[in-house]
């Protein structure tokens, strides 16, 4: 912590003149508990509010993307869970629908039932725990995010009987899933499913009159829908911004043109819209499920013909993306025609949607950045990768 | 769905004196590209974003690419009979390439990929930034700044985004070689042998 | 439910709504399981589901850990494994041929991942993902590698903490095993008839 002055500081208006116009140079983190990881960011504060802010990156970095140009394809699917480790399985779906795109390989209807729900169960228990996480960075800490994590723990288990892992799950290969559902699984989930609208219900009983809350969030961190298109930013803070634009709908791609649903758009662009976004596009996420749940075909789960081990795609390049339930999250690969690709690059949802972190904060209150880096949603693990 | 080379005739026909030429892929993605000479980019990316028809207002993704020099070897048969032996192998230069990957929120559709490359791998990297354009490329540029070491005239804050200020070298490259010859097997050798010693 | 609709337009109303689910959590946390998840470990543990994985061990059949290992140190585990955690070197025998067993077999577990690929690439069925979860160690090297003494563990063993797979992979073993020695017998036929007809 150190007092500063910035250049040009008495012409910007910014404090009086009166001796007291210090500025003052804050650190936030990389161990600060509301930054969700390792991340720093540098707050010039002017009483308490923010003059300045600026995101520093890279303590979680370990080059993925060198490590992925260095091994197989196939080696790099446990690697992709540890980007964002909330969403492994959505992380695992785009990057082999990079590798089917840029190979040609076809996937199975089962398969993508499947993945369709383990793709919509892990968007459900990444807004569940980013509920909670909100609320804690609000100063709530505990009872919402107990109730979330019990909640969440429900779909864990589900991961964790199909997979093997709660969290790392590997589960997707090119050309389908890896093993097929145990027995008993299906029940199982229906039933988590079935369970689900009723913890909805006491969530939004518990957060979204409550005055507090809704005084902490209205009105912070508004972002126009113009600047969010050309900052990039994608998921549930674009649709926020009322920006009608959501991959499952664009793009179409799996089956989800098989499936009703609905995009919900808010008006506002500040963080208690984020949030009803999210809590709305949970209600949806349950439609998609019970839609694909009562689907579900029979069939083979993996294409016959793939070759999981030594796959040597041809020469080209691919990019694919899908929605997370951070955003857009899409893999670039070039093959060189070698069991390795050649170039492998990860959009990462959580670092473009830090682009407008600074404009987002700028007059706010300093207790206010930290709800507004809450309402973003971002996991270290992708930021850096 | 626009293909590339619509795009590539409709930016011609705006600005006819454009650098642009058209990149196929041949793997099953079918995702051309158009590569933009550097002088061009800024004109030709405020021309994507703001035409009526296209209007690709939002650019997902920037990456760079490393192509270090390397010997291609010419189709067989399209070398003068006599010199047959020389010409199959030609040194291609080396280059850096910067992929941007756009789309249209607006119009809903895309991936149109635009890429930009540097002379040489060694003292003329620069390309102009479209940070100005697309607000969104700045974390990437930055990235792209930091592990491949090109540097984009125009970015508003060109510095390292992921290694330390201190740090040297650019770890993507292709050449790039890291600073511990620790066997990769056992990653622990060099420390358990500091520890017994 | 009507109390609720009472008290929306007052202030404070929200906090007051949100204070009856804290209270229906508190009271329900006594005798309702979905309130009240936790278990007390460890004195009480949760089943762990079939599937559940932490990291590899060698399956060996019989009684011998020893000639018994299913591991023909093919490397195909130590060339996939994402973390390059397994080390594998081959025996030799006395005039320095390699042999199709494994001399030295580590994987450290400090670096894997559990991602399970080896079990998943090994075409012997030898590498098999245990479900045991206490590794924690008082040093950092020796303690966590295990070394081919401590990752060969009986079929048995598989079978208590998998019984689906491992029943499947038995089966598909032994029907490996049947066709082999049809093959065999036939082969032995034909050599007969073919040393008859020659005589």
């Amino acid at each position: 912590m150190r007092l500063v002055e910035p250049e040009g500081f008495g012409a910007n208006g910014v404090g009086g003149g009166d001796g007291d116009e210090r500025l003052l140079e804050l650190s936030m983190g990389p161990q600060h508990p509301s930054t969700h990881g390792v991340f720093r960011m540098n707050v010039v504060l002017d009483g308490e509010t923010v003059v300045r802010l600026q995101p520093v990156f890279g303590y979680l970095h370990r080059n993925h993307e060198k490590i992925a140009e260095s091994q197989s394809y196939l080696a790099s699917i446990p690697y992709t869970d540890r980007l964002d480790y909330f969403c492994s399985l959505s992380n695992n779906w785009a990057y082999v629908r990079a590798v089917e795109t840029l190979a040609g390989i076809p996937v199975p209807e089962r398969a993508e039932y499947i993945r369709v729900i383990l793709a919509e169960l892990t968007r459900l228990q990444n807004h569940t725990v980013f509920l909670g996480f909100l609320l804690g960075d609000m100063g709530g800490w505990g009872t919402a995010l107990m109730y979330a994590f019990r909640q969440r723990e429900e779909i864990l288990d589900l991961f964790e009987a199909l997979t093997g892992s709660r969290m790392m799950c590997n589960y997707m290969r090119f050309g389908g899933c890896r093993c097929e559902l145990p027995s008993g699984w299906m029940e199982q989930a229906r039933a988590v499913v079935a369970g689900y609208p009723a913890f909805l219900d006491e969530m939004e009983q518990l957060l979204v009159e409550n005055e507090i809350l809704v005084a902490r969030t209205q009105g912070v961190g508004v972002v126009s829908a113009e600047k969010a298109v050309n900052a990039g930013l994608t998921g549930p803070i674009l649709r926020a911004a009322g920006v009608d634009y959501d991959i499952r709908k664009v793009d179409r791609y799996g089956i989800y043109d098989r499936f009703s649903y609905r995009v919900p758009l808010g008006e506002h662009g500040d963080t208690y819209d984020r949030m009803m976004i999210r809590l709305l596009e949970m209600r949806e996420s349950l439609k998609i499920l019970q839609q694909a749940m009562a689907d579900l075909p029979e069939g083979p789960i993996l294409h016959s013909d793939v070759q999981v081990r030594n796959l040597c795609p041809p020469e080209g390049e691919a990019y694919c993306r899908v929605e997370a339930p951070k955003g857009e999250l899409g893999f670039y690969l070039i093959s060189d025609n070698t069991a390795r690709p050649y170039r492998y690059r990860i959009r990462p949802p959580s670092l473009i949607n830090l682009t407008l972190l600074e404009e987002m904060s700028l007059g706010m209150k300093i207790a206010d950045v930290m709800v507004i880096l809450g309402s973003i949603d971002i996991v270290l693990g992708e930021v850096d990768r | 769905m626009i293909s590339a080379e619509q795009i590539r005739e409709h930016v011609l026909h705006a600005r006819p004196d454009a650098g642009l030429e058209l990149i196929s892929n041949l793997c099953p993605s079918c995702q051309d590209s158009l590569l933009v000479a550097a002088e061009d980019a800024v004109e030709v990316a405020r021309l994507l974003r703001d035409d009526p028809e296209l209007r690709l207002d939002y650019c997902s993704n920037v990456t760079g690419v490393d192509w270090p020099e390397r010997p291609v070897r010419t189709p067989p048969g399209s070398a003068p009979a006599g010199q047959r032996m020389r010409a199959e192998v030609a040194a291609r230069p080396g280059c850096f390439e910067v992929v941007y990957h756009l789309f249209s929120m607006s119009l809903k559709h895309g991936p149109v990929v635009l890429r930009m490359r540097t002379e040489n791998r060694s003292d003329r990297v620069r390309l102009p930034s479209l940070t100005p354009i697309w607000h969104s490329a700045e974390f990437q540029e930055r990235e792209v700044f930091d592990l491949y070491g090109i540097r984009f005239d125009g970015h508003p804050d060109l510095r390292r985004l992921l290694m330390w200020e201190e740090f040297e070298g650019h770890p993507m490259r292709k050449d790039y070689l890291p600073p511990a010859e620790d066997d990769v097997r056992e990653p622990f050798a060099a420390a358990r042998n500091r520890m017994v010693q | 439910m009507k109390l609720l609709k009472h008290i929306r337009f007052l202030p404070g109303s929200g906090i007051l709504k949100g204070m009856l689910v804290t209270a229906r959590n508190l009271i329900g946390s006594y005798y309702d399981p979905r309130r009240l998840r936790t278990v007390r470990y460890p004195e009480e543990r949760l089943p762990l589901p079939e599937n559940s994985r932490s990291v590899p061990f060698l399956v060996y059949d019989g009684d011998d850990a020893e000639t018994g290992l299913r591991c023909v140190a093919c490397h195909i585990c130590e060339t996939e494994c994402p973390a390059r955690a397994i080390h594998i070197v081959n025996a030799c025998d006395k005039r320095g041929k390699v042999l199709k067993r494994p001399h030295r077999f580590e994987i450290d577990i400090s670096a894997c991942m559990g991602c399970q690929i080896c079990s998943e690439v090994c075409p012997f069925d030898a590498i098999m993902m245990d479900n045991a979860y206490n590794h924690a160690a008082f040093e950092r090297f020796d303690s966590l590698t295990l070394t081919r003494e401590r990752l060969a563990k009986p079929n048995a063993y598989f079978h208590r903490i998998k019984p689906t797979e491992a029943a499947e992979i038995d089966s598909r073993l032994a029907a490996d095993r049947s066709r082999m020695e049809e093959r065999r017998r036939k082969k032995e036929a034909a050599n007969a008839t073919h040393n008859e007809s020659a005589r």
